[in-house]
């Protein structure tokens, strides 16, 4: 795209994209940790990733406080006004992500020491990768502005929200095998819900992403996956 | 009526025919070419200026949106070597016929200029003065008439206890509302204003922008303006001129969030150039 003639717009911009880019990396580098630490159960590992958070924070408000600068200060409008108005919701949703994964990470530290049954991670470590592939591919659409990219990740969420539908199937099997598995499931469940809610973060950004290019929200409603639908 | 004919000028891109269509045109321009002696000033130039709405033309200087402000209510007639070609339908009739009478042309589409341009004579006067060229109302249906003409200004609480005092005492923001009182007196169908806060501070400014916001229940109204937000808070449509020619036009909602034609978002963007 063509340069601003008031050249300190683009560099006020600018760094809206990287401060979101930095952000990514972080809640992406979170996600990782806080499984690495559910699945080796190793809470020194689960401690560093929740302190990592308050940074997320910082650069949320960070964000937000320079694109209501941009906006006091340019008025900006069209291209300008919906990147203004993006990086404000991409940052509020990575904020979040970091939130859920710092979740995973007090879990996994609080059943560090009663570790049961490690198959009952595997289905988690699925919808892990899966979260974290399509985190991936929304923070390279945002950076590239990839609406097709963007759009494949909206249309994904629908095959995570599948997997923990049958997570949460194998997590009751396991309950029901053995009552003493129940405390240790039931954190397992709620680490499979916070991933489920990354991807729902994520896919919020898919819709920004498709908004800040084209203007335009998506049209047809949201792939759900089988749990949503039976909650409805 | 029909639906808007801004498809005479190749290139020119028209958002939302549906939503355009439905409303009733007041002034239909088609295909308007506008010549300063040999210099080409107006390129085919075609879109409608809805009833009781407020419709902002905005592009770098030079781009031609005085200049068809100008031809809408004949303007360069005054001049000689301008001459404008085409049809401006007003209600149905061209008023850019030769045989379109100037005078009740000119009372039909009133206009405000960028400078206060008050007559050296009292308040009172500047409002009558109008208002008797074309009516001969006794002394008491005068007063009433530029009461009326102030306070539909929004100036008549400032001005009531100086009516008979020079016009030019007042401030620019005052001289402004008081043009537009002029202006409203002699009862328009249209009124043209050509960047008419461009010499006001930002109170003046707010009030003049009140101002044409209530005026557009009354009157259809074209507003010239380089402040690219104010033709965003003010008009329900907005036109951007080039170079003479007219590049997209549209509701202003959609024109100033997402344009269609790249240099519409260049230059509202501040990309130009």
């Amino acid at each position: 795209m063509t340069d601003h003639i008031v050249k300190a717009y683009d560099r006020e911009l600018g760094t809206l994209g990287q401060r979101i880019a930095e952000m990514g990396g972080i809640a992406e580098q979170m996600l990782s940790d806080a499984m690495d630490s559910l699945a080796r159960l190793d809470s020194e590992l689960a401690r560093k990733t929740i302190a990592v958070d308050p940074r997320l924070d910082m650069l949320q408000r960070e964000i937000e406080d320079n694109a209501i600068l941009t906006i006091a200060r340019r008025q900006p409008l069209a291209v300008d006004l919906r990147e203004c108005v993006a990086a404000i919701r991409v940052s509020g949703d990575l904020e979040r992500v970091g939130d859920l994964a710092k979740n995973i990470a007090k879990r996994a530290a609080k059943i560090a020491a009663e570790a049961r049954m490690p198959r009952a991670i595997v289905g988690l470590k699925s919808m892990h990768e899966l979260a974290a592939m399509q985190l991936k591919d929304v923070l390279d659409a945002y950076s590239q502005r990839d609406v097709e990219r963007a759009r494949a990740v909206w249309t994904r969420d629908a095959e995570l929200d599948a997997l923990e539908d049958s997570v949460f199937r194998d997590l009751l099997t396991f309950m029901m095998e053995d009552p003493r598995n129940i405390t240790f499931c039931t954190h397992l469940l709620f680490c499979s819900k916070n991933i489920e809610r990354i991807g729902d973060h994520t896919t919020n950004i898919a819709e920004t992403v498709i908004y800040l290019v084209t203007g335009e929200a998506p049209q047809s409603e949201r792939p759900k996956g089988a749990l949503e639908t039976i909650a409805k | 009526m029909n639906a808007p004919t801004a498809n005479g000028s190749s290139g020119v891109t028209i958002q939302s025919p549906a939503d355009v269509a439905n409303r009733s045109i007041k002034v239909d321009i088609r295909n308007v070419d506008f010549y300063y002696g040999a210099t080409k000033a107006l390129k085919g130039i075609s879109l409608p200026l809805h009833a009781n709405e407020v419709t902002s033309f905005i592009g770098p200087s030079g781009c031609g949106k005085s200049t068809l402000l100008r031809v809408l209510n004949r303007m360069y007639d005054l001049y000689p070597n301008q001459r404008a070609e085409g049809e401006i339908l007003l209600d149905g009739e061209n008023l850019l016929s030769p045989k379109q009478d100037l005078n009740l042309l000119r009372s039909k589409v009133g206009m405000v200029f960028q400078k206060p341009t008050p007559f050296p004579m009292t308040i009172y006067d500047n409002i009558a003065f109008g208002i008797r060229l074309y009516d001969k109302p006794s002394k008491s249906e005068l007063d009433g008439r530029v009461e009326e003409a102030l306070r539909g200004a929004a100036l008549w609480n400032e001005v009531k206890d100086k009516l008979h005092t020079s016009g030019l005492g007042l401030s620019g923001g005052q001289q402004q509302r008081l043009c537009i009182a002029r202006t409203v007196a002699i009862q328009p169908e249209v009124i043209l204003f050509d960047e008419p806060c461009s010499a006001l501070d930002p109170i003046s400014t707010a009030k003049v922008e009140e101002l044409i916001d209530e005026l557009s229940e009354k009157y259809t109204i074209a507003i010239v303006t380089h402040n690219m937000q104010q033709a965003a808070r003010v008009s329900q449509y907005t036109a951007f001129m080039y170079l003479g020619e007219l590049v997209e036009y549209g509701p202003t909602n959609k024109l100033f969030t997402t344009p269609s034609n790249k240099k519409t978002q260049d230059y509202i963007t501040g990309r130009f150039g």
